[in-house]
């Protein structure tokens, strides 16, 4: 049968396999550190403070949680391109610009969660907060902590997201041998090329990194609620 | 979000009226506050002063969760004149006190360091033992009980080294046991100096820890007396129909 | 426990957008899918690491996309199958000169039943005109690639036009070559493939060579160097090392020993013109 074929295949633990799958890792779990270390304080800040055009900017943010992967890595690409703005930077087809591009597609998820968890926590903690006296940074600052569980579970979400998409890195990664080869775009590949029992046993562990981050985040979520309150 | 106020807030002195003394801590003159429509307060006008606590009671929506909220800054006045002394740092205890979801003595280095205080061990173990919590400074401060964030509440407003202290109904919810702990904390707190003005419902409590009280109804005063003449010879019909019983709005 | 998971953090974002070391001794080489996927490059790239110490980064795309990759400055050498377009492309300076280095050759696959009768023939025109006649489904990869522009010139020497007509039977898919076999497998179509995906294609199911061995079907690789003056960023020494190295004759001999299931692949035939 196709499927036990293919996790055989897998299993046999192929150097090259370990690589793909190291690098796949990497590369989304960069890129949801970063889209969180921008989105965070991005998310905190719109929850908290009024500004002429806030319902626009919030109405944008949760759109762009849609945003096409390929639509990311075209903009990126052309970004990146020697041509492009960034060109001298020369990491076009290289991992950093796949983390690049991911990032971009994981932040406005990021943020545009974040800013509902803080938005919501800050209707409770408002007069508390007011009446101890706590200025706009430590206001941010514990909103965001107290909201950590949550966040958490957003930054799975994220990643998730990162090592789902096959349309960004492909563009802005070039599916390099041994260089910027990820697990969707390795599965991409072994389809186009009709290896389909290969492709359904990286498409496996590919679903089975997945499945345990969000296990993952669920035992985070169950943990949370049995000890923080 | 508020009509601006005639004159201040805490610390600028009212123009054309006396400034508060040294024997005044707060003072209200014709104040009114308005929220969507209705008058919260109307016409209200007071002088609270240093000592013994400043008890205020009445019925539901007379007006006294307003009251304290403006003492502490939390709201302007729609009309009127009020002044707080400058320079008093001021602590609110809420009605149903919100926890942030941390240990308890976290919440209350919090309040240490958002006051620019030192947050210390020491600090943090004599603030919880002051309201007897001193062996559940590592729980999680929402898995305590009902009584015990209460007690929390004033620990962390305490932390902050307050002049002046506000206290929302803080037994409203809680059995007379732990009724009789906050009770006995609070008049320790005055003892030691700091001003209380506290709303409650429970009139034994009125009795027992007023220095003077504030009969609030409608959103006016209607009667500003020391506790025992309250209680013993009431001087306004509202205040005899209240002490009966009879005086619902 | 959270400022070291922030550290923690920290230094893998860091670590992964450090420069890696290899960068300086790198060039990108954008070539074709097909190119790609029949291995060869797994074969050379080795070898030329081990002569000269520059790694070779291989993005594998359609010809077109290839070159316009080149055109944008992205890659350092372009390495494609397609003589009118890679002349057009170093014309209008965007690459410096077009080297020979080698050909492979496509084949005309289609079903055992073979409903075109064109089975065990040497005339791919002749094969094409049966197909068009009896309008038996034909995929074709529709992508700008090397192979489809093949495609295109030999209906046009057969003197039809599907690609402008869109008659029912000719399906453009607009992928790459495994996908265009796929397809073709699954509807029992006939597809032109190059002989090297061919062999490597591991879905056959009924599909089998119909046409193979006309001159037609030969397929002439060129490789060339993306102007530097065209843009600064283009790596020209280590780029003109690659091609150098390519046309040598030990590169050429390379070539020449890649096989798959014991056939050879590609026929090295640099110097003969460009």
């Amino acid at each position: 049968m196709e499927a036990s074929g293919a996790l055989g295949l897998v299993l046999g633990v192929d150097p090259a396999l370990l690589s793909i799958v190291r690098l796949s890792l990497v590369v989304s779990a960069s890129a949801t550190l970063l889209a969180a270390l921008l989105g965070f304080p991005l998310g905190a800040l719109v929850a908290l403070s009024r500004f002429p055009g806030r319902s626009l900017v919030i109405v944008v943010l949760n759109g762009l949680m849609g945003l096409p992967p390929v639509l990311a890595g075209l903009a990126i690409y052309m970004l990146l391109s020697r041509s492009g703005p960034l060109g001298s930077l020369g990491i076009l087809f290289t991992p950093r610009a796949m983390v690049v591009a991911q990032a971009l597609l994981v932040l406005p998820i990021i943020a545009a969660l974040a800013r509902q968890v803080v938005e919501d926590l800050w209707s409770e903690y408002r007069d508390e907060l007011t009446a101890l006296e706590a200025g706009p940074l430590l206001r941010m600052t514990t909103l965001l902590w107290d909201a950590r569980f949550s966040l958490l579970t957003m930054l799975l979400a994220g990643f998730g997201r990162a090592a789902a998409e096959v349309g960004a890195v492909m563009m802005v990664g070039g599916n390099i041998d041994g260089f910027t080869r990820v697990m969707t775009t390795s599965i991409a590949l072994e389809t186009s090329k009709g290896n389909l029992e290969l492709a359904i046993g990286l498409g496996i562990v590919l679903l089975a990194v997945i499945v345990l981050v969000n296990a993952l985040a669920w035992s985070i979520g169950r943990w949370a609620g049995q000890h923080a309150g | 979000m508020l009509d601006r106020a005639r004159d201040v807030r805490t610390g600028d002195s009212a123009a054309g009226a006396a400034a508060p003394g040294a024997e005044r801590l707060l003072w209200l003159r014709d104040v009114r506050v308005e929220r969507g429509g209705t008058r919260l307060l109307d016409g209200v006008s007071l002088e609270i002063g240093p000592g013994r606590p400043t008890v205020v009671v009445g019925p539901n929506g007379a007006g006294k969760t307003t009251l304290l909220k403006l003492g502490m800054g939390l709201l302007q006045p729609s009309a009127g004149q009020f002044v707080r002394t400058p320079g008093m740092r001021a602590s609110y205890v809420f009605q149903k006190p919100v926890m942030l979801r941390r240990s308890a003595a976290a919440n209350v280095a919090f309040a240490r360091n958002a006051a620019g205080l030192g947050a210390g061990p020491d600090a943090i173990e004599r603030l919880l033992a002051l309201v007897g919590l001193a062996h559940l400074g590592a729980r999680p401060a929402r898995r305590l009980s009902g009584g015990e964030q209460q007690r929390l509440a004033i620990a962390r407003a305490l932390a902050r080294e307050p002049a002046l202290l506000f206290l929302d109904e803080p037994t409203a919810s809680l059995d007379p046991a732990a009724t009789k702990m906050i009770e006995d904390i609070v008049a320790s707190i005055a003892l030691r100096g700091v001003k209380v003005v506290m709303a409650t419902h429970d009139l034994g409590q009125a009795r027992r820890l007023a220095g003077d009280v504030i009969l609030l109804a409608g959103g006016r005063v209607a009667e500003h007396a020391g506790g025992e003449s309250f209680f013993a010879a009431p001087a306004s019909e509202a205040a005899r129909a209240f002490l009966r019983g009879d005086l619902v709005l | 426990m959270l400022t070291r998971a922030i550290t923690f953090a920290f230094i893998l974002v860091a670590a992964s957008l450090a420069p890696a070391l290899a960068q300086e001794r790198s060039i990108v080489v954008a070539s074709t899918t097909s190119t790609e996927d029949s291995g060869l490059f797994k074969h050379l790239l080795p070898l030329f690491k081990v002569k000269s110490g520059i790694e070779v980064r291989v993005i594998a795309q359609g010809t077109g996309q290839a070159l316009d990759t080149g055109r944008r400055g992205d890659a350092d050498v372009v390495l494609v199958h397609a003589k009118p377009q890679e002349e057009k492309f170093v014309a209008d300076g965007f690459g410096v000169r077009r080297f020979e280095v080698m050909y492979n050759d496509f084949v005309l696959v289609g079903p055992r039943s073979d409903p075109a009768g064109v089975k065990g023939g040497k005339d791919i025109v002749a094969a094409l005109k049966a197909i068009a006649a009896i309008a038996s489904p034909f995929v074709s990869r529709g992508d700008k690639s090397g192979t489809h522009a093949a495609e295109l010139a030999l209906w046009k020497q057969a003197g039809l036009s599907p690609a402008a007509d869109k008659p029912g039977w000719y399906r453009e898919i607009g992928q790459g070559m495994g996908a265009a076999l796929n397809t073709a497998a699954a509807m029992g179509a006939y597809t032109l493939s190059d002989r090297g995906t061919w062999i490597s294609f591991k879905n056959k199911a009924d599909l089998v060579i119909a046409t193979e061995g006309d001159k037609r079907l030969f397929n002439q690789y060129g490789i060339i160097l993306v102007s530097p003056e065209r843009h600064k960023t283009v790596k020209a020494e280590l780029g003109q090392a690659f091609i150098d190295w390519v046309i040598s004759p030990e590169g050429q001999a390379a070539i020449r020993d890649f096989k798959i299931d014991g056939q050879q692949l590609f026929f090295p035939n640099a110097g003969t013109g460009s």
